[in-house]
């Protein structure tokens, strides 16, 4: 037998709960990679170094190392230190799910904030000039204009960072978790059939990448209609 | 240095670098040949280019990975008796890291050197032709010169994430810097100590590829006039 559907088949559900995994550690990642880098986007176009040059440093460091370092670090490596053990947060950075939304957060919020640093700075001059002209604070200026505005327009590279997101939670099942990727590693070591197993996962990962890629299309429709091309 | 693992980590280093640097070679020569495939005049080829790009980009590296050393490993095995051989096939971890980093990049420079490609003007392709070059070499001295400068900024990126991704290697059993630091760390319980040495590591290789390819940028874009808006 060169291709074994049966097995596939019959493992269907345990893909489909690992399907729930991955949503769910997307979506808390990316919740709190987004609230990280607003404020971290925010301190990158700072012109105060002293402002600017933590951010920079932290974006620099996550986005020079590999994902699967700094899910180490956090899973295996806390654990090296006494302080860590014995403090309240120990239940929670012992636990494998934790740690990975923790490191999946973390990463995500460096290369997000450099994307809306990006925005921010290729923000029509006009946009700025209109808003101080009819008397906005600063506060009120990035309220409602330089945040609005550079996050829609950060869309397209953000639903770029999105799917890169979705894949790097593959790592999970690195340290133990069931998404997609460890139900297909289940499957394998179950009935030894590793290429059905992953082929499988594959395919799964490649229907959530085209549906993702076709909401971003929505909403890019929605928040970036004004700088469509016009439609004859 | 770092009770006695220094040198073994060093030596993982170096693995690292070759697996890099190898599947890199791969990559480019791969990249190469989606970017030609998509471009192509041909509809058939033209699509095999898009589906190679398409499916390989939209599946996590780590799944590729396993599914090409472990799922690759099983299928050979598979197909290899039907052939009438009967030993059992072993497939070395280096071999397959830089076979299937290659080949995942591979889709990721196709994409990378089809930009690079269309934004060369068409009249330096027909003036190859003008001078009855053939297509292959209107390719390789009139195009592939003009779509490097093009390319760098686009191949920085590929080059940064395929180095990070070649940590993932790790994972089926190659003994690279990353496996290395973790087995040390394991072996003394000092696991942070020695995975953050990794990510040192890792930050300073990542580092001065920034800095090599900056350099190129600057002597291949050394003909080319800089617009300051």
């Amino acid at each position: 037998m060169i291709f074994d559907y049966n097995v596939v088949l019959d493992s269907l559900p345990l893909y489909f709960a690992g399907v729930l995994v991955t949503l769910k550690l997307l979506l808390v990642a990316l919740a709190f990679g987004l609230v990280l880098a607003v404020p971290l986007g925010l301190m990158r176009v700072s012109k105060q170094s002293v402002v600017n040059f933590p951010a920079w440093l932290y974006t620099y460091a996550i986005r020079g190392t590999p994902m699967l370092v700094q899910l180490y670090l956090l899973y295996y490596g806390l654990a090296q230190f006494e302080a860590v053990r014995a403090s309240v947060l120990w239940p929670y950075l012992s636990n494998a799910t934790f740690c990975a939304c923790l490191a999946f957060a973390i990463n995500t919020s460096a290369y997000s904030a450099e994307i809306l640093a990006g925005s921010l700075k290729t923000i029509p001059p006009g946009e700025i000039e209109a808003a101080k002209a009819v008397g906005m604070s600063r506060f009120k200026l990035y309220r409602r204009i330089l945040l609005p505005s550079a996050l829609r327009r950060a869309l397209p590279q953000y639903s770029n960072e999105v799917i890169m997101m979705l894949h790097t939670t593959s790592l999970a099942s690195v340290v133990t978790l069931i998404d997609i990727t460890g139900a297909a590693k289940t499957v394998s070591s179950q009935y030894y059939l590793p290429f059905e197993a992953y082929i499988t996962a594959g395919l799964f990962y490649l229907g959530l990448t085209f549906i993702l890629v076709r909401l971003f299309k929505l909403a890019e429709r929605r928040w970036l209609a004004y700088l469509a091309p016009r439609k004859a | 240095m770092l009770n006695g693992y220094g040198a073994t980590i060093l030596d993982g280093v170096w693995l690292t670098l070759q697996l890099s640097l190898l599947s890199m070679v791969v990559a480019i020569a791969l990249g190469l040949f989606g970017a030609s495939c998509r471009l192509s005049p041909l509809k058939w080829l033209a699509l095999l280019g898009e589906v190679y790009a398409t499916v390989i980009r939209g599946i996590p590296d780590l799944v590729l990975i396993l599914l090409i050393f472990y799922g690759g490993q099983d299928m050979v095995n598979r197909i290899a008796p039907l052939l009438g051989y009967e030993d059992y096939i072993d497939i070395n971890p280096f071999v397959a890291g830089v076979g299937t980093l290659g080949f995942i990049y591979g889709a990721y420079l196709s994409e990378t050197f089809r930009g690079a490609f269309m934004s060369i003007p068409k009249g330096q392709g027909e003036a190859g032709m003008a001078y009855g070059m053939s297509p292959l070499r209107v390719f390789w001295r009139i195009l592939v010169p003009q779509m490097i400068r093009l390319a760098i900024p686009g191949f920085t990126n590929n080059w940064l994430v395929l180095i990070k991704a070649s940590a993932l290697i790790s994972l089926v059993g190659l003994q690279d810097m990353m496996a290395r630091a973790k087995s040390a760390g394991d072996a003394t319980h000092e696991p942070f100590t020695y995975i953050l040495a990794a990510a040192g590591i890792y930050l300073a290789i990542t580092s001065v590829s920034l800095l090599v390819l900056r350099y190129l940028e600057r002597r291949y874009s050394a003909g080319v006039k800089a617009m300051e808006i």
